[in-house]
């Protein structure tokens, strides 16, 4: 097997479509004049605002608090004032409790003096709850907050420490170009994590088709501890956190279970970063790299912008978008969403905006399955899309779920190469809600 | 060449056999007789037969042992008309008990005419998968999507969809059996009693120029009604006036008089009467 890389069984190979940005240095957005910052932005509670319509605060204020455990706060992303809090178009399509700041003109944006502290001496939980107090998410996509998963039982030992610089979305170039650019910074957070958690070795999985980024790890290892770094071979969904890990470990997540019931914890390149930057510079996670790309925009660009600023903003940045742009996604072409509304904000999560064209979203007329077999080969958890399909369009939830339905991460892979253009993943999607609908019911 | 004896001896020994069993069939169908009330399978026979479970009941042969016990009143099934109703009480010599006849109303008048889209969605021609993927592409994120999930829910073909996407419920088929509540994705459906007049057709929580701008029959939370409705009767919350059903008897439609947007409306049985004239006319 190693003959032919590294990697897990199944998947699909998309073209990546990197070249567009790859090697594009990151750049720092200017302040736009408005920002808009859902209190929703993590998976788990939304935060509770703190503040109201016509307060001032400054850059790295916090203006919403953490809502139990699985929750962190927010903090402002530019100094200005409060305009309003009220619905806003959300990432996620629907509107959210939002809070509009007018940002201040001409402020030169110096943050309050430090409010994290310097992390040496830190105990594992001080650690955790600076990094919590911070606002860090990871920020591959999903969200999560980071110190819910610094915080495994203590029945269930961490044996590893796996850092997914993956990357395997289409477009996507921002955990590239960390690497690339901050290596030293991807070790510092490293051994902040390992230090926490307490483990011995820590895995950088890097897809082969970034070996400038591979380079720049392996020049700037830390030799007291035990990092290595691993090349992968491009495939999609090679990211996928249980994907990384069998590939890395050899061990399988089992079906229901979490990483850490394998002794492993991932974190996103771009969430070690920022643990890291977070600890040098002492402001909490207000900005982030997004990958702003895609044939339908005129100038592709990797930037730093200030979370909350709109899709607008950034769109008339890069130049604006082609004649024939035709949608507009946040985060990668396979798993991310499709925006309708220009005034949605880039969110801790969203890893990058892709501006596509008619030409590549024309819609496909659907053909009825003939059993080609090509999703099962497809589909990176092994199960069988074609008859969970089949199963969902008659509403048959319950039996999709004993055929594991609830294993499915919706990469897309069986909708990719899916001859008849089925939506199984979309129906997949569905099936899900639906049978966690009726579980609350 | 079978002999005839061959032939008789194999009918004596089945038909020996068939009497035999036939003998013990009948003794243990005389010996072991479960009673059953005769009037079980007649108050049956007399209910709709639909199945719906519109009256909280497995079928229709269990809500006819519930009424036979007293558990039910014949009214409790909404899809009988009064004239089935009466037959069941007079059958069973029992109150027909007091049903006001319910009907579900949609909280939505926003279609394509009214209210604008802001994307074009692709996909899976359901409300429920445009719901999931950014709302479908409609402005208003609490509107009806017009997918007819709703239509292809009802057993009893009332549901019919507007020229401009809106389903229309007809008042004289709609029994009420809530299929269409839970086939909405944005929950736009309620049962209600069909003499309830006062209905806020939208659940737009949006307020002012952000409500109208999403769409033009929207409630922008003025409050205008629930100042010129009796005292208690409308209330604004959360950007929406509420109807307190429970004062019902006080409406009139002063209500309506100032509202600036035609959210708050006074139905006389039919809901969008206007459109279910056009729901046979649909252009194609």
């Amino acid at each position: 097997m190693k003959a032919f890389g590294v990697t897990f069984r199944h998947g699909v190979h998309p073209p990546d479509s990197k070249e567009l940005t790859e090697a594009v240095q990151v750049r720092r957005m200017p302040f736009p004049d408005r920002i808009a910052l859902p209190l929703r932005q993590h998976a788990g509670k939304p935060a509770r605002c703190l503040v109201r319509k016509g307060d001032r605060v400054e850059r790295g204020d916090k203006i919403a608090e953490a809502d139990g455990f699985v929750s962190v706060p927010i903090h402002a992303s530019a100094a200005g004032t409060v305009a309003a809090i009220d619905w806003w178009p959300h990432p996620d399509g629907s509107l959210a409790e939002t809070v509009v700041i007018d940002v201040e003109p001409f402020s030169p944006q110096i943050p309050r003096p430090r409010s994290v502290p310097h992390w040496e001496g830190l105990s594992p939980d001080e650690v955790r709850a600076a990094v919590q107090e911070a606002g860090v998410v990871g920020l591959g996509g999903a969200a999560f907050p980071t110190h819910v998963k610094l915080s495994p039982p203590p029945d269930l030992p961490i044996e590893w420490l796996l850092v997914n610089g993956a990357e395997c979305e289409p477009y996507l170039t921002t955990d590239h170009r960390t690497m690339v650019e901050h290596p030293e910074r991807v070790h510092f957070g490293i051994r902040i994590m390992m230090q926490c958690l307490g483990v011995e070795r820590a895995v950088i999985g890097v897809e082969k088709n970034k070996p400038d980024a591979i380079a720049e790890l392996e020049r700037s290892l830390p030799e007291d501890l035990d990092v290595t770094v691993m090349p992968l071979t491009v495939k999609y969904p090679q990211g996928a956190e249980k994907m990384l890990i069998e590939v890395v470990t050899g061990r399988e997540v089992p079906s229901g279970k979490l990483p850490m019931h394998v002794g492993a914890v991932v974190q996103n390149v771009g969430s070690i970063a920022t643990i890291a930057e977070v600890f040098e510079t002492g402001l909490p996670l207000i900005e982030r790299i997004v990958t702003v790309t895609g044939p339908g925009l005129r100038k592709p660009a990797n930037l730093i912008v200030p979370v909350g600023t709109m899709l607008v903003d950034v769109l008339e940045f890069c130049g604006g978008v082609t004649d024939d742009a035709a949608e507009i996604v946040f985060g990668g072409p396979m798993m991310g969403t499709s925006q309708p509304d220009m005034r949605t904000p880039i969110i801790k999560g969203t890893t990058g905006v892709v501006v596509l064209t008619a030409a590549h979203v024309k819609p496909k007329r659907t053909y009825p399955c003939i059993k080609c077999g090509h999703c099962l080969d497809a589909c990176p958890v092994f199960l069988n899309p074609s008859e969970l399909g089949i199963l969902a369009q008659a509403g048959r939830y319950e039996e999709m779920e004993r055929l594991h339905l609830l294993d499915c991460m919706l990469c897309g892979c069986c909708s990719y190469v899916c001859p008849s253009n089925i939506p199984l993943s979309q129906m997949f999607a569905l099936s899900k809600k639906a049978l966690r609908k009726r579980a609350a019911a | 060449m079978i002999a005839p004896a061959e032939v008789l001896g194999s009918v004596a020994i089945l038909g020996g056999v068939a009497t035999v069993f036939g003998a013990a069939i009948s003794v243990v169908n005389a010996r072991f007789k479960v009673w059953e009330d005769p009037r079980v399978d007649a108050v049956r026979d007399l209910l709709p037969g639909a199945d719906c479970g519109a009256c909280g009941r497995a079928g229709c042969r269990a809500f006819a042992e519930a009424v036979i016990g007293g558990l039910a009143t014949p009214a409790e099934c909404t899809v009988m008309g009064p004239e089935d109703r009466s037959d069941v009480a007079e059958y069973l010599g029992v109150a027909a008990g007091s049903a006001h006849q319910q009907v579900a109303r949609l909280l939505c008048a926003g279609g394509r005419d009214v209210a604008p889209y802001k994307a074009v969605y692709h996909g899976i021609e359901s409300c429920a998968a445009a719901a999931a993927v950014s709302g479908g592409g409609k402005a208003c994120p609490w509107g009806c999507l017009g997918f007819a999930d709703c239509a292809v829910s009802c057993d009893f073909d009332a549901i019919e969809m507007s020229p401009f996407g809106l389903p229309v419920v007809d008042v004289d088929l709609c029994t009420a059996c809530g299929d269409c509540v839970d086939a909405c994705p944005l929950d736009l459906f309620v049962l209600m009693p069909v003499d309830h007049h006062l209905v806020v057709q939208c659940k737009n929580l949006l307020s002012g120029d952000a409500a109208e701008a999403v769409c033009s029959v929207a409630c922008n939370a003025c409050g205008r009604c629930a100042s010129d409705a009796v005292e208690g009767l409308i209330e604004m919350i959360d950007g929406l006036a509420v109807v307190d059903y429970d004062r019902i008897e006080s409406e009139n439609p002063n209500a309506l008089e100032r509202c600036p947007t035609g959210a708050i409306v006074w139905i006389e049985g039919q809901q969008f009467p206007e459109l279910l004239a056009g729901v046979g006319s649909e252009v194609s």
